[in-house]
């Protein structure tokens, strides 16, 4: 029989739970930690699918993540029903955010959510529709 | 946030304990030594700028706040200026087994003394 090449897990994420916020990502870290996974690329990931998950609880409806991990490499795709992006380029800025004071109670919405997940990942895409919602890509490599 | 500290002695927790005047909130294991601590309360900067194994000074005793400790791989918390986390913030630290500490100290009393005892001047 042949080893399993590829794992794949979808959760769903409500928007507004915040009690429940950031369950997906540590579900996911500890899930890669039990594979045996580098430590700086369970970190990596984390931290991304985190600040994403965040983005997703903050300012959208609802969303997915789906987690895929295979020998090469470990993606996240986090796609959301909700208000959309206006300008990518600008909210790829560090500092520049939408958020509320409420978000910035809870220490979140300072405007690097984005530029973070992009530090992290090897393979960053982001593509939004206004009034529809937005989808990210991430990846981080297992091998150089 | 503030820069992370030179690395030069390191502390454990129960030494952090003892100058902070800290009690224990959660955590039963404070050998785990602690050569760099960062100060914050906006979790962006501590998802964007820590290192793994720091240990965080906040005033945020939030559940978000651990998870963003569980995710970026630090080592523990010291809630400073004798915040209380209520039962949901002290059942998620001890799920993740993320020692938690309270001093009634301020973020700028407690990070000064950790700085002196880790720079060792």
């Amino acid at each position: 029989m042949d080893p399993i090449k590829e794992l794949e897990s979808t959760y769903r994420v409500a928007g507004r739970d915040f009690p429940n916020a950031g369950r997906i990502s540590t579900a996911i870290m500890d899930t890669l930690k039990r594979l045996g996974v580098n430590s700086d690329v369970v970190r990596r990931v984390a931290i991304a699918s985190y600040e994403a998950e965040m983005n997703i609880v903050m300012y959208a409806l609802r969303g997915t993540m789906l987690l895929r991990i295979n020998p090469e490499s470990v993606t996240i795709e986090a796609e959301d029903e909700g208000p959309g992006i206006h300008d990518i380029d600008l909210a790829m800025q560090e500092g520049f955010s939408t958020a509320t004071p409420e978000f910035q109670e809870m220490g979140f919405g300072a405007g690097m959510g984005l530029p973070n997940i992009q530090k992290n990942a090897d393979v960053f895409e982001i593509t939004s529709e206004v009034a529809r919602g937005t989808r990210l890509v991430i990846r981080v490599n297992q091998v150089a | 946030m503030m820069p992370t500290l030179a690395r030069q002695k390191t502390l454990t927790l129960a030494q952090v304990r003892d100058l902070l005047g800290a009690e224990v909130l959660c955590g039963e294991d404070l050998s785990v030594q602690i050569g760099e601590v960062g100060a914050a309360d906006l979790m962006s900067d501590v998802l964007s700028l820590s290192k793994p194994g720091m240990l965080l000074l906040t005033g945020l005793p939030s559940t978000q706040m651990i998870r963003t400790v569980a995710v970026a791989g630090l080592c523990g918390v010291v809630l400073v200026r004798g915040k209380r986390p209520d039962g949901s913030v002290l059942a998620l630290s001890r799920e993740r087994k993320i020692p938690l500490l309270g001093t009634p100290l301020t973020m700028f009393e407690a990070a000064g003394l950790l700085y002196l005892a880790i720079s060792g001047r």
